[in-house]
């Protein structure tokens, strides 16, 4: 046994806090190690190659490294080990970062605890085999989960490459949020002109299969490999015989609030969502059809001209395999009636951010005229509140949503074209304009359209004598404010949303508490999720404005693209393995595997015991740990090598 | 919950003198029994939690020990700074361990973390809505009133954790039951001035007056109170606030208990409705109730 250890600085980062070259002099006096040195940066060239020279010189055959987390940097070191010719699984890391100096001030401890996680690294390093990673095939067909300017742009990517793509959609339409807005800063063209082609080239795209007004059923299968069941809800048309006339939609006599336009007018029981739709084909909404709940009406059946409406449609499950999946599920506004300094919504006029962009689109229920919802006149005083449930802890959202000051300056510009004679103010905290032309736009807004900005928060707005009140402070000033106002439109924040958790769940994918999917770092890896395979893309990560969406979209495909040019993964050795002797067919493992790896496995005696499979196995131990006989050990954490583990950490070697 | 500790408070045996007289006679109409704490003590008002933290715990912890040692589960207190000072200090012990153990040790001071403190709003609050219909025997119907809330009764919500802070709803819920007809209105919980009454009067006539304008302008005929100090700013000064704005106010400003207490069949005089200084009469007459 010629075991090696290295012991990094990692700048200062580990030797502010660590007495490095008294940990490697320790290192020396350990049973099996031949050398021990420090190094500046492990990671680095200069690092890299003391590791493998030492390893041909000296005829290492086990290599212990203190450095960083084996998040950052175990790839980086197992492929030093290739290099130099030994099994890559003949490595143990001892986080002295993380979990040493960073979190201890007292360096003698600090020192004292490195040499424990030595000690311990070395003891576990010396029992450790060799392992081999087998290949899988890999499927080239991607699925594309979302379908606002985030998956589109992801779709169209990975399709334009030449493979196969899929995108689900949970509404009757793509396009998403964006799809709503009038125009999009910093260059205030119209998002229809930019966005819709970008629809109508994905729905005709000759590599993207679409699935509108369909959701993502269950999800199984792993990185290469995965099966997912895609359930099209009925639409109740017939998407092969419509034409898309809308003949329908002007005769049916049910109305209920417009999702698109946010409730600020009516549509049918089978509508369009917008003129724009992709697909332009309507839906009946069975919740409302009276044809559906009491087979009266059926209006629309009787005068379609193409005999497209079909009652008796039933929803359809598909099953298709992927090799990768892209998440690009979107966001929603808050519920900002929590807020009862605003008047918990009982006030018409008080709006959010993105009625009030549906208000000046021309497609929207106004026809692009700004008319408040109450009584349909002209507002002459427009009060914009930014950070209505953002940077706001008493109503549990800390986080900024970083799109909000720059539409309100739109609203301010739009308002005053639309409207030349109007007043806006905009009451504010701070204003975050910090990409390319953003904080040129906002001076714009302030010095071309004369948007009055106002700093502070408004505690209160309430109606009197048939106007809107704003009460708030002008801390700049330093006074109370008060303003009447016609229209006020809230800046809502962003939020994750609820079908982005519960989709999450079934691809096992990480989510925080406001139920935006976390990201595997939030640096180096920002489009991977949690689970291999699985990416995220746009505002279901965090909040984020167009340019940035469109970007990480592409990100994800390119990523997507990395992993599908290859025809076989290799897959981890680090896995779980039944010794089937010791078996005794409990199957207590079946149940607690996270990722349904284990199977049943029948031997020539007709007993049933359990069997890994390596391919879904991820290697996180819960089977190993359940198991009543010890039945079932993990690769590079058996029980031998943990115990051994144990015994460094016990040895009280003297220091 | 009939039977519980009952801290009056300094205001409540002076300056609202008729806020005491009317709970007692609303709680004890609807069953509830009040055993005013024996030798109570001053809350401590703003003055103690301006000086120091432990002081002002140590003012409240007394009075919630007399309430422990007679084995009374909970204390109710009109006033709503009583009622905050009470419920933060139970609020400190029951975060602070080591706090009630120094009391405990060094003040000989030992409370009961569990037992409730309740503010009057709060405690009627817990009826159900039939038990108040039922003591109803006058009809008051034609009373247009405002229920104005004041700052302490439903804040911090952290710490009160009753009712909407920004809108509250349990007063008007009271006397809806009692059979008033109460207007919704955007001043519930808007700042009166408080004790800026005697630091900057400026100010606290300004806003009382706002909410006066507010009131009025809601169609209010009389503003139900809950609190001592919101009481005196818009009765007690409400002419000085007319002077101040311009303004010819008239606006009754009655404590609910009284509001209740009318339905309920007391006499205004029993309720000490002639004690306040902007005259109840002309709209007792109006709605059929004699003064006598």
């Amino acid at each position: 046994m010629k075991i090696g250890v290295f012991i990094c600085h990692c700048g200062n980062n580990i030797s502010a806090a660590v007495g490095v070259e008294l940990v490697a002099r320790h290192a020396l006096r350990l049973p099996g190690v031949v050398c021990a040195h420090t190094i500046h940066h492990a990671c680095s060239e200069p690092g890299q190659l003391l590791i493998q020279k030492c390893i041909r010189e000296k005829g290492l055959n086990r290599v212990v490294i203190g450095a960083c987390s084996p998040r950052v940097h175990e790839a980086t070191f197992q492929r030093v080990l290739v290099q130099a010719g030994l099994n890559p699984y003949l490595l143990e890391l001892a986080n002295l970062r993380e979990q040493c100096s960073w979190v201890h001030e007292d360096r003698e401890a600090a020192t004292r605890k490195a040499i424990d996680l030595i000690d311990m690294a070395v003891g576990k390093v010396a029992r450790l085999q060799p392992l081999l990673s087998s290949k899988v095939d890999v499927n080239k067909r991607t699925l594309v989960i979302g379908g606002g300017i985030a998956g589109i742009q992801a779709a169209l990517d990975v399709a334009d490459s030449g493979h196969e793509v899929v995108l689900v959609e949970r509404t009757p339409t793509i396009g998403g949020n964006m799809a709503r807005m009038d125009k999009v800063f910093p260059t205030l063209d119209c998002s229809a002109c930019i966005l819709t082609p970008k629809m109508v080239e994905l729905a005709t795209h000759p590599n993207i299969t679409l699935h509108t007004y369909s959701e993502v059923e269950q999800v199984s299968g792993f990185v290469g490999n995965f099966k997912v069941q895609i359930r099209k809800k009925a639409r109740l048309v017939d998407m092969e015989k419509c034409t898309g006339c809308g003949a329908c939609t002007l005769k049916c006599p049910i109305k209920a609030p417009a999702e698109f336009n946010l409730g600020l007018d009516k549509r049918g029981a089978v509508y369009i969502p917008f003129p724009q739709a992709v697909p332009h084909i309507p839906v009946i909404d069975k919740s409302i059809c009276t044809y559906v709940l009491k087979k009266k009406c059926g209006l629309c059946q009787k005068i379609c001209p193409t005999d497209a409406i079909a009652f008796e449609q039933q929803d359809e499950v598909l099953e298709e395999e992927f090799g990768a999946i892209i998440v690009a599920t979107g966001y929603e506004l808050m519920d900002w009636t929590v807020y009862g300094e605003y008047g918990h919504g009982k006030y018409k006029d008080v709006i959010t951010s993105l009625q009030y962009e549906r208000i000046l689109s021309a497609s929207g229920p106004t026809g692009g005229h700004i008319r408040r919802p109450s009584d349909g006149k002209e507002p002459e005083v427009i009060a914009i509140i930014a950070c209505v449930g953002s940077r706001d802890a008493a109503h549990g959202r800390p986080y900024c949503s970083s799109v909000c000051c720059m539409y309100s300056a739109k609203y301010a510009m739009l308002t005053r074209e639309h409207l030349p004679n109007s007043r806006v103010y905009i009451f504010y905290m701070d204003i975050r304009a910090y990409s390319k032309m953003y904080e040129e736009f906002v001076q714009r807004a302030q010095e071309k359209y004369g948007a009055n900005y106002v700093r502070g928060r408004v505690s209160k707005v309430f109606e009197r004598n048939g106007r809107l009140v704003l009460q708030g402070a002008d801390t700049l000033l330093g006074q109370p404010v008060e303003l009447e106002a016609d229209l006020v439109v809230l800046a809502v924040g962003i939020t994750g949303t609820a079908s982005t958790i519960a989709l999450a769940k079934k691809l096992n994918i990480s989510h925080d508490e406001y139920g935006f999917l976390t990201e595997s770092h939030p640096k180096l890896r920002p489009v991977e999720s949690s689970t291999p395979g699985i990416f995220i893309a746009g505002a279901c990560q965090s909040p984020k404005d167009i340019p940035l969406t469109v970007a990480q979209a592409s990100s994800a495909a390119s990523k997507v693209l990395g992993l599908i040019s290859h025809d076989k993964l290799e897959t981890s050795p680090l896995v779980a393995e039944v010794n089937i002797r010791r078996c005794v067919g409990c199957f207590r493992c079946l149940d607690v595997c996270p990722f349904s790896a284990i199977e049943e496995q029948v031997l020539r005696d007709g007993s049933k015991v359990a069997r890994v499979n390596p391919a879904l196995c991820q290697g996180c131990g819960l089977c190993s740990a359940i198991c009543p006989p010890a039945a079932i050990a993990l690769s590079g954490f058996t029980d031998d090598q943990l115990i051994s583990q144990m015994e460094g950490l016990c040895s009280q070697n003297p220091v | 919950m009939s039977k519980l500790g009952y801290f009056p408070g300094c205001s409540l045996e002076h300056s609202a003198l008729e806020y005491d007289q009317s709970s007692r006679y609303v709680c004890r109409k609807l069953g509830i029994e009040l055993v005013e704490l024996p030798d109570w003590s001053c809350c401590g008002a703003h003055a103690a939690h301006h000086t120091q933290h432990k002081l002002a715990c140590a003012l409240s912890a007394r009075n919630l020990s007399i309430a422990t040692t007679l084995g009374l589960g909970s204390v109710v207190a009109p006033c709503p700074a009583c009622y905050s000072g009470l419920k933060f200090a139970q609020t400190a012990l029951k975060n602070d361990p080591q706090l009630k153990e120094k009391f405990k040790n060094e003040l000989k001071l030992d409370c009961n973390a569990e037992g409730k403190v309740f503010s009057l709003v709060e405690l009627l609050s817990q009826l159900a809505p039939e038990t108040l219909k039922a003591q109803v025997k006058v009809d008051l119907g034609e009373l247009k009133v405002v229920a104005y809330y004041g700052c302490l009764l439903v804040r911090p919500p952290k710490l009160v954790q009753f009712d909407d802070p920004e809108n509250p709803s349990s007063m008007d819920d009271l006397l809806t039951a009692a059979g008033v007809q109460m207007l919704p209105w955007d001043y519930k919980v808007q700042c009166c001035g408080a004790v800026l009454a005697v630091s900057n009067p400026d100010i606290q006539l300004k806003l009382s007056g706002d909410i006066l304008q507010m009131a009025k302008l809601a169609g209010a005929e009389a503003v139900a109170v809950a609190c001592p100090l919101c009481h005196a700013n818009l009765d007690l000064r409400q002419a000085q606030i007319n002077k101040y704005c311009g303004s010819k106010f008239k606006l009754p400003i009655l404590y609910f208990t009284q509001v209740m207490g009318l339905a309920f069949g007391a006499s205004p005089k029993e309720l000490g409705i002639d004690k306040h200084m902007v005259a109840a009469g002309p709209l007792l007459s109006k709605a059929g109730i004699n003064q006598a």
